[in-house]
């Protein structure tokens, strides 16, 4: 089983990324945003966290023209796991492969902490292994975490169980709660919160350690 | 284009002093052209001469077999087994701060980042030293904003975790704030970076971003005091980009693996003028640099303007020919500027020429290394008057006043604008004493702590220097970590005047005792003066950064207090209230002596603390509040209440130095009190923790309410 992790210039979490898939049981390999292939045989892509392109403009709006989204599509479109994180997140927004977009927090400010998630959508390879209604604590760490949608695409986000997260306490100003969401066929995830970041014992809570080890056993068996 | 002529206005606009002026006359035989007088003053202002601080400097202990690399060169290097090293330094950004907050505390960062990566380390931790003036003063609102947004938004673009730092308010800060950034970084021990050029006719060639008009005389800006015209000075503040560092710091770590490194140095104060004069000086060479081959973001840019330009995200390398082509594709991969813009002569020479134009030629050592140094008169500071009676305090309201400061409330609202878990290695965010970050791919853990207490250091500068030392090696010591070494950033008022100069003598007394007997040497550092506005100095703040280390075999102390552990005071019974938190906070008065260091009982309790750390569950300093505010943290931090026995505001309030508050159940208190007993360690039982209330003696009140008041200050003065 095969991870590639996308490297634009400015991503910071990339290597984070890697070692949680690494952990995980994945051969992983970091892909440069201007390679206009895959890997081949890569099972996951992996968009990670941090300021691509420096975020100057809209938050992933350069990213997602970058050669290799145009891969990363294909693959999703080809029926691919796609995991976008914080960063990875809004370029799946720009790219059309999530709705949806991630408005500036309404707070203003820059948010680092761990706060309380809840999980729905549990028949996604990325929260079966939570179950539904499970809280659990992962860390954000975003200028740009507030998730915004029309009423109908988010009744339809609701209808079809493509709520994949929810905040137990808002940080963000979230259209209803909303920290993670997955595509159609629920084999892309965008969230906001960090699993990479509490994967390990090191770091005093493994709950997004779950995540990863859930999707490495569903690829396994797929 | 004419250069204008040389005028007493134009020297002393350039901060250049007649007996100065003369010295350039002697070394050039000639008048200088405005680029070399322009060189002249980037090269002897404070900032970047350290002419008034370098023979006191010189007297820091700075080595020892844990270092090996001390003050010189852009960041410290200090050894931490396994063929690792971790690389770090502080270094203020003071004065651009106070006329832009946002991009001067943002270059700060950016800055300090630099002179890690230079020498080949990956930064892996930053903190932050803020001193701001009082809270209701007309400033100091947008300042911490500005200032925090700017830590924030280059940090956290740039990738590093902000694992630590302090922010504290005094009036004395009001026309003149501090913003001291450190940075640590990670690089094997046997391929360090350094800055001396060898070898002649060698390619210097530029890397990075372009320069443009920003900065130009910053770091003569930043040697002056301030007055009502700073505003005019905004253009001296440069302006950062992350993104640029980011990608730079990325191509620079894959350009040293190639081999094609002779040595590097980041452009920082004074920009290209000082990073060449740096690397020629320490390699014995000359160099020569044609200035139109520098990559120019601005059109018709001067000699001077480029010489002075401060723009950010530079580096100047010596590059082995025999690699360019390799070199250059990685800055061609990073879409980053590279650029030979000239190369290492073998005369002792500075020339810079312009379209074929000599525009300076001057002699590079005389710039450097035999530049300007003062020993300037100082007078000691002198003795503390005794203090005045303290009158008793009911102890919660005493906490109360403490924690309904901004000086000791919870500083989440800052530190939650910071990303202390970028890299997926930090095991301790802010928040609680020391930060604390694994060795990436190793189970080695290293612990960052940022000290001092203004108000000791002003009261008597000797044991205030002492204390900052000692505070840091206390809160490493909390953490389980051995402390390694140190860095300091001195900053403190106009050096011309003896009493600041006493001030500035005696707290590097201090600290030089301090890190000699606590075994943390000098390892890298910055001074800065000259921190007045309208003749109203700063308080003395010699602020301390240090690093310790816990081995992979050894447990890291981290662990929270629980219902039932017993409260155990490790040094003696509190009795200074002279300068201490309470009285400032609560009575608004300011006097009496420092508290005195003794530094073999800080080593004592310190070691005692370290080898019995498996009888600890949890442990903290006593600092500033003393007992009461070490044990209200604790009971904070961990969720639980806490009861101590005495209602004694001396007792629970005083800030007497060398202890430590520590949380364990009742058997590990009686294996605790027997070591205690070996070791010759004074160590009783104050309280215990547990319930949902903070008493002390008979006063009490609910955790959840004095938490809603720690936590809830900050965001409601400045939110």
């Amino acid at each position: 089983m095969k991870a590639a992790v996308i490297v634009f210039p400015g991503s910071n979490c990339d290597r984070d990324m890697a070692r949680a898939f690494a952990q995980a049981g994945l051969e992983v390999e970091m892909v440069w945003h201007k390679d206009t292939a895959l890997p081949a045989g890569v099972d996951i892509v992996g968009v990670p966290g941090g300021f691509s392109f420096g975020d100057y403009l809209r938050c992933g709006a350069i990213a997602a023209n970058a050669p290799i989204c145009a891969e990363v599509k294909a693959h999703a479109d080809r029926g691919g796991y796609v995991l976008g994180v914080c960063n990875g997140f809004q370029v799946l927004t720009e790219t059309g492969l999530l709705p949806g977009a991630l408005l500036r927090n309404a707070g203003l400010k820059y948010i680092c902490r761990t706060i309380g998630l809840r999980t729905e959508a549990a028949d996604s390879v990325y929260t079966q292994g939570y179950g539904a209604g499970t809280e659990i604590a992962l860390p954000i760490a975003h200028h740009d975490g507030n998730y915004f949608a029309d009423d109908a695409t988010l009744d339809a986000l609701e209808g079809e169980g493509r709520v994949a997260f929810r905040y137990t306490d808002n940080p963000n100003g979230s259209a209803r709660d909303i920290a993670g969401i997955v595509s159609a066929n629920k084999r892309v995830l965008g969230m906001m919160p960090h699993p990479e970041r509490a994967s390990e014992a090191a770091h005093g809570n493994e709950d997004g350690a779950r995540l990863f080890a859930h999707l490495t056993s569903a690829l396994a068996t797929a | 284009m004419q250069e204008p002529a040389i005028t007493e206005d134009l020297i002393a606009a350039h901060g250049i002093k007649p007996d100065e002026y003369a010295e350039i006359l002697r070394i050039l035989n000639r008048e200088p052209t405005f680029t070399e007088l322009g060189i002249f003053s980037a090269m002897w202002n404070e900032h970047c001469s350290y002419k008034s601080s370098k023979i006191h400097l010189k007297k820091l202990p700075t080595t020892g077999p844990q270092v090996i690399c001390g003050p010189g060169e852009n960041a410290g290097v200090v050894d931490i087994g396994d063929g690792q090293a971790v690389v770090f330094k502080m270094e203020s950004h003071n004065h651009p701060s106070y006329i832009e907050p946002y991009q001067g505390a943002a270059t700060g960062v950016g800055g300090i980042l630099r002179d890690v990566f230079t020498m080949g380390a990956r930064p892996i931790a930053a903190m932050n030293s803020l001193s701001f003036g009082e809270k209701d003063h007309r400033k100091t609102r947008q300042l911490v904003h500005g200032v925090v947004e700017g830590v924030g938004g280059y940090g956290n673009a740039f990738g590093v975790p902000t694992v630590g730092g302090e922010v504290r308010f005094h009036p004395a800060y009001n026309g003149n704030c501090l913003v001291n950034a450190f940075a640590a970084g990670l690089a094997d021990a046997d391929k360090i970076f350094y800055s001396a050029a060898s070898g002649v006719g060698r390619p210097v060639v530029y890397l990075g971003a372009k320069t443009g008009r920003d900065g130009v005389g910053g770091a003569t800006m930043a040697s002056a005091e301030f007055d009502e015209s700073i505003e005019e000075k905004r253009p001296t503040v440069q302006v950062g980009d992350p993104f640029t560092e980011k990608r730079l710091m990325e191509a620079c770590m894959e350009l040293m693996r190639t081999g094609a490194v002779i040595s590097i140095q980041d452009m920082g104060a004074a920009g290209l003028t000082c990073s060449a004069v740096e690397m020629g000086d320490k390699g014995g060479l000359g160099i020569r640099l044609d200035l139109e081959k520098v990559p120019q973001r601005e059109a018709n840019m001067t000699a001077y303007e480029m010489m002075l330009s401060e723009s950010q995200e530079r580096m100047l390398m010596v590059l082995d020919p025999a690699k360019e082509a390799e070199a250059k594709a990685v800055f061609d991969k990073w879409d980053l500027d590279f650029a030979i813009v000239g190369e290492t002569i073998a005369e002792d020479r500075f020339l810079i020429m312009h379209n074929g134009t000599c525009m300076a030629d001057m002699p590079l050592s005389r710039l450097s290394s035999s530049a300007p140094e003062y020993d300037r008169p100082h007078v000691p500071t002198p003795a503390a008057e005794p203090l005045a009676d303290v009158p008793q305090i009911d102890p919660i309201d005493g906490l109360k006043g403490l924690i309904c400061s901004p000086n000791y409330a919870s500083k989440a609202w800052v530190y939650e604008q910071y990303d202390s878990q970028v890299m997926a290695d930090t095991v301790r965010i802010p928040g609680f004493g020391a930060g604390v970050i694994r060795v990436d791919g190793t189970e080695k853990k290293l612990a960052f702590t940022s000290d001092v207490t203004p108000r000791y250091v002003r009261a008597n500068p000797v044991e205030g220097g002492k204390q900052a030392v000692a505070e840091a090696y206390r809160n490493l010591t909390a953490v389980g970590a051995k402390p390694l070494a140190t860095t300091d950033n001195l900053n403190f008022g106009n050096p011309e005047k003896p009493e600041i100069m006493g001030q500035f003598v005696g707290a590097l007394d201090g600290i030089g005792q301090a890190c000699t007997a606590l075994d943390m040497p000098i390892v890298s550092g910055n001074v800065s003066l000259y921190n007045e506005t309208d003749g109203q100095g700063i308080l003395p703040t010699p602020t301390i950064g240090a690093v310790g280390l816990i081995a992979a075999d050894e447990e890291p102390i981290l662990d929270y207090a629980r219902d039932g552990h017993v409260a155990l005071l490790v040094g003696r019974t509190g009795n200074h209230l002279g300068q201490s938190a309470l009285l400032y906070e609560v009575f608004n008065r300011e006097d009496g002596d420092a508290p005195h260091v003794d530094l073999d009982e800080e080593r004592r309790n310190g070691e005692f603390i370290r080898a019995n750390r498996a009888w600890i569950k949890c442990c903290t300093d006593l600092a500033d509040g003393g007992l009461a505010l070490a044990a209200f943290e604790m009971a904070e931090a961990s969720g639980v209440g806490v009861h101590l026995d005495t209602d004694n505001t001396a007792e629970l309030f005083g800030e007497d130095q060398g202890r430590y508050l520590i949380a364990c159940n009742f058997d590990q208190a009686e294996a605790l009190m027997g070591a205690a007993g070996q070791a010759g360690v004074t160590i009783h039982t104050v309280g215990k923790f547990g319930g949902d209330t903070v008493r002390f003696g008979a006063s009490e009140a609910p955790l959840t309410e004095l938490s809603g008041l720690y936590r809830g200050t900050f965001g409601e003065i400045f939110g």
